[in-house]
């Protein structure tokens, strides 16, 4: 006996698939597609919505163990459910840095616990991120680490970095690069052109990005090993790896949603909530990004999750911490903001949160909605709106607080199980 | 005195954006005040009652000096917070500070601060006027008011006049608030000094940017010279002190090439025999001490302009 969903359009574009068909849930998979009979299983009417893939972050800041008051294990998940994800991939910048194979034991048996999404941990390149001695990543990819990276400082030693790539590439891993080279962005807190040295900001150039992004391509065709690029957000990057995929480098890159949504010129405020890392940039940028996401040089769009406290807002810009928080909201943001005025296809938006994503880690069956598949599915209700508020993260550092969006999930089932959790007494059932 | 007029805002954090009559408000205030200061008794009752904190989060001996005495000759009240460094290393965000402010009914508060944007953080949140006495890199409004009103008290009105300024531009604030408030004023503004000081983002300020200043000497009306730190030097912004007089300095070989009535100003303090050779001050008029002088009459205009009167009158006076 299987769960029967009925009438909902499904949308995966990885898997060429638009069509309103049923599909049957059996075992935490994908059973079958097509004309099903209804007897004997459980049947849920899904008509008037979108039924997806469920979405997969590459990067979120799920902030356990060590700065629970910004986030947990629990509250990033739930969030990533709300939003239509999942399995999320959390960074190691956790305290301590989830470094050895008992940060992942810890991170892995957490999300067990709290059971909503799946969260694969990325590993650390090196101990302590600090980039001198490599992480034991062989442990940690035998308890589940997913991929590694140093995520908030680049490996800055090539010699290092050339090894964890020889290494990882050996354990079937793919080594993810923070890009910045901080010799150059030194104590930037802003793009650098005309208007952040009119507000007196220390700034960073895009080169301090293409550096890192340039030389982190040439160790890949060095070792070969599989990279990559987290929040790619320059001109230069983009045409980089646009270069290396030419030449069949095993290269891949993700985009945030904010360098997609947001340009330097927000920087105006002096607002910390557009305080990130990379930071925001010029027009140019983001329309490259945009274009760049459309034809495909970018395979994910990566949420960096990264939730804070005011506590860690409110200071002087230089000094607040960096990052805003998306989980919740991020596929409704760039709905709204990108899909329905005509700058990304929605094919292209759903590519980038499942097939997209699924290839940088080589889960082949996640991410897809095709018989035989891991069956973490989401129904859309594309044209429901909604008011950014209430969310289940413990932080609130993001511009679309009271903001109205389209596109809000119904339902959603992770590894077939349907994903009630009983905490929202509102609307939704989830 | 004409001063029932106001400025559009409740603070002052930077002259951009400011118009040609606002900055011909706070001069002609300013003389009025100015004229007053060389009388025997330079105590105004205007600003009875009203209390102003000074909050100095870099240190400053001048600009502070010069708030506080331009506070107490308008009989305001004052209080004085010096604290190194930032509300951070005190374990205090800047809502914190915000707050306290606000808990002790303060009228006006002067804040000097590393980060930039931080007076604007603060005005948005209190009902204080803030006026920011330089942040960071961004803007130091009060400094280049008293620039530009030395210069007008100098030559007139400067409109369409070359104003050079050189040295560190990059991390000068008070280049920042001239190039806006001299460009609303109206004269040309060109920016001189080693190319990593000099970026051409400024350029989009309305700017010129050169790095040749043996060029540019003849042409100017001005010269403000800015203060080279030292720090700059082991940042790799240009490779030596000697190298940096040779081809920046204001020394007397190149002045020799200016125009005949050139200003010579400097915001101080002077790095004397770097950006300055102090034969070069005998040779030119320079403005340097009545740059001191005039900036307590500037600073009393300010405060005048964003305090006095009650909220009804300014309210009246706006509409």
């Amino acid at each position: 006996m299987g769960q029967l969903l009925r009438g909902a359009r499904l949308f995966s574009p990885g898997d060429g698939l638009d069509e309103k068909r049923d599909i049957l849930l059996e075992d935490g998979r994908i059973a079958r597609i097509g004309e099903i009979d209804p007897k004997g299983h459980d049947l849920i009417e899904l008509k008037g919505l979108v039924l997806m893939p469920g979405f997969i972050d590459l990067h979120a800041h799920l902030r356990e163990p060590g700065e629970e008051y910004k986030e947990t294990i629990e509250t990033g998940t739930l969030s990533a459910k709300r939003g239509g994800y999942t399995t999320v991939v959390c960074m190691p910048n956790t305290r301590p840095p989830i470094d050895d194979p008992e940060g992942v034991r810890f991170v892995i048996k957490k999300a067990k616990e709290a059971g909503h999404a799946k969260v694969l941990p990325a590993g650390a390149i090196t101990k302590g991120r600090e980039g001198r001695e490599l992480a034991e990543m062989g442990l940690m990819a035998a308890e589940g680490a997913a991929m590694f990276t140093d995520d908030g400082s680049w490996v800055f030693s090539s010699s290092v970095m050339r090894r964890a790539m020889e290494y990882a590439s050996a354990i079937g891993r793919t080594i993810a690069s923070h890009p910045e080279d901080r010799s150059l962005s030194g104590n930037a807190c802003a793009h650098e052109g005309p208007l952040s040295v009119k507000l007196g900001f220390e700034t960073a150039p895009r080169e301090a990005e293409d550096i890192a992004v340039s030389r982190d391509i040439f160790l890949s065709g060095l070792t070969g090993a599989r990279l990559h690029l987290q929040h790619i957000s320059s001109t230069g990057s983009v045409e980089l790896v646009r270069r290396a995929k030419d030449v069949g480098l095993p290269v891949t890159a993700e985009v945030t949603p904010h360098h997609l949504l947001f340009t330097y010129e927000a920087l105006e405020s002096y607002d910390t909530v557009y305080k990130v890392n990379p930071p925001l940039r010029e027009e140019k940028d983001r329309d490259a990004l945009l274009a760049a996401l459309s034809d495909g040089t970018l395979d994910a769009i990566a949420t960096d999750h990264a939730p804070h406290s005011p506590f860690d807002k409110e200071y002087e810009f230089p000094l607040a911490a960096s990052g805003m928080i998306w989980l919740e909201m991020a596929f409704s943001a760039l709905y709204t903001f990108l899909v329905l005025p005509g700058k990304i296809s929605l094919e292209r938006l759903v590519e980038s949160l499942t097939t997209g994503p699924a290839g940088v880690l080589g889960l082949d069956d996640l991410g897809r909605i095709r018989e035989g598949a891991v069956a973490d599915l989401v129904a859309w209700d594309l044209g429901k709106e909604w008011e950014v508020r209430g969310l289940a993260s413990l932080s609130r550092n993001t511009p679309l607080l009271g903001k109205v969006l389209k596109a809000k999930p119904e339902r959603i089932w992770v590894d077939g199980k349907d994903g009630k959790d009983g905490k929202d007494g509102n609307e939704k059932e989830f | 005195m004409p001063l029932m007029e106001r400025l559009h805002s409740k603070d002052l954090i930077g002259l951009e954006g400011i118009t040609r009559e606002e900055l011909e408000l706070v001069f002609s205030t300013a003389d009025t005040f100015r004229e007053f200061l060389d009388r025997p008794i330079r105590k105004l009752p205007t600003l009875r009652g009203k209390t102003i904190l000074n909050m100095f989060f870099e240190a400053s001996t001048r600009t502070q000096a010069s708030f506080d005495l331009a506070a107490k000759r308008l009989s305001a009240d004052t209080v004085s917070v010096s604290k190194k460094g930032s509300s951070v290393e005190k374990g205090e965000t800047l809502l914190d500070t915000l707050r306290n402010i606000d808990a002790m009914r303060i009228d006006a508060v002067v804040i000097r601060h590393s980060a930039p944007g931080a007076p604007l953080f603060l005005a948005r949140n209190t009902e204080a006027s803030v006026i920011n006495a330089g942040d960071g890199l961004h803007e130091h409004p009060t400094q280049a008011l008293l620039d530009m009103f030395t210069l007008r008290g100098e030559m007139g009105d400067f409109k369409a006049k070359r104003v050079l300024i050189t040295g560190d531009i990059l991390h000068s604030r008070v280049a920042r608030s001239n190039i806006f408030g001299m460009k609303a004023w109206g004269a040309e503004v060109v920016l001189c000094g080693p190319k990593p000081l000099v970026p051409e983002e400024f350029r989009a300020m309305g700017a010129e940017v050169s790095w040749n200043l043996v060029e540019e000497i003849p042409k100017a009306d001005v010269i403000m010279a800015l203060r080279i730190q030292n720090e700059r030097l082991s940042e790799s912004y240009f490779p030596s002190i000697r190298e940096y007089r040779r081809l920046f300095g204001i020394t007397a070989d190149k002045m020799a090439l200016a125009k005949d009535g050139v200003v010579l100003m400097h915001p101080g303090p002077v790095n004397w025999e770097v950006e300055l050779d102090p034969r070069v001050t005998e040779m030119v008029k320079t403005v340097i001490l009545d740059q001191v002088t005039n900036g307590v009459a500037i600073r009393m205009a300010v405060f005048y302009l964003l305090m006095a009167g009650s909220k009804e009158e300014e309210d009246g006076a706006v509409a």
